[in-house]
């Protein structure tokens, strides 16, 4: 697009999506792993699922103002969908990935409906209703799920049939990246939209949007629903790279990990979700050689410090010195 | 004779045993700008929340030209041209002006759906956005969060996002609320400047402005029309007199 062919409100709109050379030196960074910590690549490839699990709740919950205590159920029912085609006989991970999708985005379209009436607590109850009830109906549904031993059996093919999914989660950790870096991609793309300005106007006032002609419930089945998609895309990932699925993928604890992760990092700020997941899973990983009982003091402690001392998360904390350091300079 | 802009049949609506509107019955024709006035607690909010459908009548009907509206949705109202702003600034603080009228251009052309190109690509609305803003003045500070805007500005921001959905019949409710009596003035010369397409119901309590303004007056209390008339009708007329000067004892 020439810039010389736009007006002047035009550009300054495209001066404030453009890719800051910050973003590149990030995910830039993204592929230190393979080269810094090679024998930590499957700590790496969770971390990119996490990240990509809490970019779909910044969706729903940073852009659209839609507080969720369900969202695993998305993650879940596409990390079990993943998981059932491969043990039932078809390994290949791509199909997977677009089949475990296409399961969540319909289950997401389907409760859409329900949330797009509710607000506030009455839809957190909700949220969290139909998360337990899903957990609780993959619980016992045994004969399919496994129970609590988890799914097992599940066998991926070679992706793209040439890299086998390996120990050293060379491939699993390639494969999320990628997988998370086109999911950025299109929520980046969705958010500098009409529809993501649409968004942000739900956020900020859900009584006004009505007197300006605007169909909220409409926006918010659909962004739901991609946020379904790229919840389930995530949990997908997770039983592929695992090649297993546990109950806990529907759990309230995962639920809720990701919306910590979320308000950790900094809801509404795109890369909110994936650095809360860097700094969640890390700090997990290291406290839990520690003393593992204990892991959640520190990240209440985290979290409280956090909500108390950085109201817009981590993110929102530097953006916010980066621009007093502006207007001292 | 050619049907009325807005009009409405026996509107009725109370809360408990609170009446708030009584068989209201309301005709404005085509262009005209009209004033709203009563004492507090007469009701004239309800009746802008009636018309615009964010409060449901029990009963009557509210017809826009000789459409009947009562059964539509808010939005639905607004697609059809029924328009509102508020009291109480009711914006979007954290995006800016120009997002914010963006916002409702994009919702009238029907693009606030589309999600895979970017927001500048869409040069007619922004474009449509940035004229309205720099209509009323305000396309200075239009690339700043609403929040950060001076209060006058955020009352003219709310008469831009009204605009920006291009209304046929537009109800502000006190536009000037909150502002000191100069720039009242100015805003309403704005107001009185907006083009005669649009049929105009305005509440308002500065008696001068009104006056100044209003082609027709409309007084309300308790919950009923009591009287409408041109300017020196209202105020040559003894009944309105006694419900400013102390007839009612409703707050």
């Amino acid at each position: 697009m020439p810039s010389a062919t736009l007006s002047e409100p035009q550009r300054h709109l495209e001066a404030q999506i453009r890719w800051q050379p910050l973003e590149i030196a990030f995910w830039l960074a993204t592929l230190l792993p393979f080269v810094l910590t090679p024998n930590h690549l499957v700590l790496a490839s969770q971390i990119a699922i996490t990240a990509l699990f809490a970019l779909s709740l910044d969706l729903i919950l940073g852009y659209a103002g839609i507080i969720s205590l369900g969202h695993a159920a998305y993650f879940g029912f596409g990390s079990y969908t993943a998981g059932l085609i491969a043990k039932w006989g078809w390994g290949e991970p791509l199909t997977g990935l677009l089949i475990a999708a296409a399961a969540a985005g319909a289950l997401g379209y389907v409760t859409s409906f329900i949330i797009a009436r509710f607000r506030h607590l009455a839809l957190i109850m909700i949220t969290l209703g139909l998360g337990l009830l899903l957990a609780e109906a993959a619980n016992s549904a045994g004969w399919l799920t496994g129970g609590a031993d988890g799914l097992q059996g599940v066998r991926m093919w070679k992706l793209l049939g040439l890299f086998q999914f390996d120990l050293y989660g060379t491939t699993a950790y390639t494969y999320s990246l990628v997988v998370l870096f086109l999911g950025f991609l299109l929520a980046r793309r969705l958010i500098n939209s009409p529809f993501g300005l649409a968004l942000r106007g739900i956020r900020e006032n859900a009584v006004r949007m009505p007197a300006i002609g605007a169909a909220s419930a409409a926006h918010i089945r659909k962004v739901y629903t991609i946020a379904a998609v790229m919840a389930g895309i995530a949990g997908a990932l997770l039983a592929q790279t695992t090649e297993t699925v546990s109950l806990d993928t529907l759990s309230f604890q995962r639920s809720a990990d990701v919306l910590v992760i979320l308000i950790l990092g900094g809801a509404g700020r795109l890369y909110g979700g994936i650095v809360g997941a860097i700094i969640y899973m890390v700090a997990r990983d290291q406290f839990s050689h520690i003393n593992p009982q204990y892991w959640y003091f520190w990240i209440g402690t985290l979290l409280i410090a956090v909500v108390l001392f950085l109201p817009n998360g981590i993110l929102g904390g530097m953006a916010r010195l980066v621009r007093l350091e502006r207007r001292a300079a | 004779m050619s049907v009325p802009a807005l009009a409405t049949r026996g509107l009725d609506k109370s809360f408990g045993s609170l009446v708030v509107a009584r068989g209201v019955e309301l005709t404005l024709p085509q262009g005209e700008r009209y004033a709203l006035i009563g004492p507090n607690g007469a009701g004239k909010t309800t009746l802008i929340n009636l018309i615009t459908g964010m409060l449901k009548p029990d009963q009557g009907q509210i017809f826009l030209g000789d459409t009947d509206i009562t059964a539509l949705r808010p939005e639905a109202r607004v697609k059809c041209g029924l328009v509102r702003t508020f009291q109480i600034n009711t914006l979007f603080p954290r995006l800016s002006a120009l997002e914010a009228v963006t916002l409702a251009v994009c919702e009238r052309r029907g693009y606030a759906g589309n999600w895979w190109r970017g927001l500048p690509a869409y040069g007619d609305a922004v474009e449509e956005a940035y004229a309205i803003l720099v209509s009323l003045r305000l396309a200075a500070s239009c690339y700043r969060p609403t929040r950060e805007l001076a209060y006058g500005q955020q009352r003219l921001l709310e008469i831009a996002l009204a605009l920006a959905t291009r209304p046929r019949v537009l109800l502000l409710d006190e536009p000037a609320a909150g502002v000191p009596q100069g720039e009242s003035a100015e805003l309403f010369s704005v107001i009185s400047g907006l083009s005669r397409d649009i049929t105009l119901l305005f509440i308002e309590h500065d008696m001068n402005v009104v006056f100044r303004f209003a082609h027709r007056i409309i007084v309300m209390a308790a919950g009923r029309i009591l009287v409408e008339g041109t300017p020196e009708e209202i105020a040559a007329d003894a009944r309105v007199r006694e419900v400013y000067l102390g007839g009612t004892r409703r707050g």
